[in-house]
């Protein structure tokens, strides 16, 4: 794909050189020019129009950006895209086919998880790196492995019932 | 928000990321976890020319501890990883106690503990925690590498005093010469945000007497505070209510908390007395077994 610059509509500085980083998102390699200050969660948004992925605070406080590198949570409005150059990123958009729902989101989908949404991509892939680590986590873990995510309409009751909803239904797929 | 420009480089090798900085002659800023200087970036209060990214540098995502007792921690070894150390679960209890309350979970798996002594935050609890500890950090440069006291690494708030040519390593807890015993407490408002205050104590204790003592304060300053008065006074004696009570004054006493959002400075400084009182409370039971 082309480079970025056009999407954050400033000029190019001269001595700052563009980087081409290789990432493998959702299971595919995408190659993208970048300049070093890009951040991994405007690269997903605006680069690769995977707007699954919120932008809530913008100061690493929500986790709404929460995406899987490597396998591990983290929050792509504090990595910059370069730091992602070799490395696996998964989004809300890779958790599931198109046409289907993975258990979180079903979970979510039965249990009411979510109201506005605005932070249910995070909550979910926090979910999923929980879930990957520790399939039948307490009630206690999961509202541990979420505290990195805020949410504003839910109160968190629901959210938590949804992953352990998951857990369960998860483990069912698994065991049959 | 987006960062102002800034060149960026990944080195594969130390001696690369040393030229780069040394290069960079001032206007270079290495990137490890990122999850303080990142927001700096954004937010515009850090813009330098050029980030060294130290995280392909190989060899240093570890945590260990030598045949002797000493604790090493590598510049890339992340919170996360010492959440879940056995080593500092069987070894260290006030490094066990203090994974868990940094930041939160996301930012856990990202943020590395070297690092956050760098970025020197008067909020930071790895700072006070290695502090009380009597811990240092080693720097490497072009010359070699260096041992720094951390109560000497920090000078000021988001202030220390590598040179802009050296990186920080690794840190290091000494070898205790007896039994240790300790915690780490922290208050505040929710998951993540910065401390309210906390209070770090690391004791080495022979049979029930304490041979050293160390209590550092997050939060309730400009920078860490080194309790040095509040430690001291339990040196040399068994752990009783009435030397617990007064350590835990001396150590409320050497806070220098302000009134803000958090609390008022009164409120701050209750909370770090009953913060000391309620690690060390909790420490006597075993050396009251030990004796």
């Amino acid at each position: 794909m082309s480079s970025l610059f056009e999407e954050i509509r400033e000029p190019v500085a001269g001595d700052v050189p563009v980087r081409r980083v290789s990432i493998t998102v959702n299971g595919v390699r995408r190659t993208a020019d970048v300049e070093p200050r890009l951040l991994l969660a405007h690269l997903l948004r605006q680069g690769l129009g995977l707007t699954g992925t919120h932008t809530g605070c913008d100061t690493s406080n929500c986790g709404a950006c929460t995406v899987l590198f490597d396998g591990k949570a983290i929050k792509s409005c504090t990595m910059l895209a370069v730091q992602a150059d070799g490395h696996e990123v998964t989004t809300v958009e890779g958790l599931a086919g198109p046409s289907e729902l993975h258990p979180i989101q079903e979970g979510f989908k039965d249990e009411h998880g979510l109201q506005c949404g605005f932070c249910t991509p995070g909550m979910m892939l926090a979910a999923k790196a929980l879930l990957d680590e520790n399939p039948n986590p307490t009630e206690d873990e999961v509202r541990w492995a979420l505290s990195g995510n805020l949410c504003r309409c839910t109160g968190y009751q629901n959210i938590v019932k949804s992953v352990l909803w998951a857990a369960k239904k998860l483990q069912s797929q698994s065991a049959s | 928000m987006y960062p102002s420009r800034f060149r960026y480089e990944a080195p594969r090798s130390i001696d690369d990321a040393i030229a780069l900085l040394r290069q960079g002659a001032g206007e270079a800023k290495v990137l490890a976890g990122g999850q303080s200087l990142v927001p700096l970036l954004k937010l515009r209060f850090a813009a330098p020319e050029l980030l060294v990214d130290i995280n392909n540098l190989p060899g240093l995502d570890y945590h260990r501890a030598d045949p002797d007792g000493t604790i090493r921690i590598g510049a890339l070894c992340r919170h996360a990883e010492l959440e879940r150390s056995t080593i500092l679960a069987t070894r260290q209890p006030t490094m066990a106690a203090a994974a868990p309350l940094i930041a939160d979970p996301v930012v856990r798996n990202r943020g590395t503990l070297v690092g956050s002594l760098c970025h020197a935050d008067p909020q930071g609890d790895w700072a006070s925690v290695v502090t009380a500890l009597g811990g240092h950090v080693v720097a490497q440069g072009a010359n070699g590498r260096r041992n720094i006291p951390v109560a000497q690494f920090v000078t000021g708030p988001f202030q220390n005093v590598l040179a802009y040519d050296e990186i920080a390593v690794e840190a290091v807890i000494p070898a205790p010469k007896g039994t240790v015993a300790g915690g780490y407490l922290k208050l505040e408002r929710r998951v993540g945000d910065f401390a309210t205050a906390g209070t770090a104590v690391a004791l080495e204790m022979s049979g029930a007497v304490v041979t050293r003592a160390g209590i550092a304060l997050t939060g309730v300053g400009g920078s860490t505070i080194d309790a040095a008065e509040a430690a001291q006074a339990l040196v040399g004696g068994p752990l009783t209510a009435d030397s617990i009570a007064h350590a835990a004054d001396l150590a409320a006493q050497a806070a220098q908390p302000r009134s803000d959002h958090r609390g008022s400075a009164d409120y701050k400084r209750h909370i770090v007395r009953t913060f000391v009182e309620r690690i060390l409370t909790r420490v006597q039971p075993s050396t009251e077994r030990a004796a």
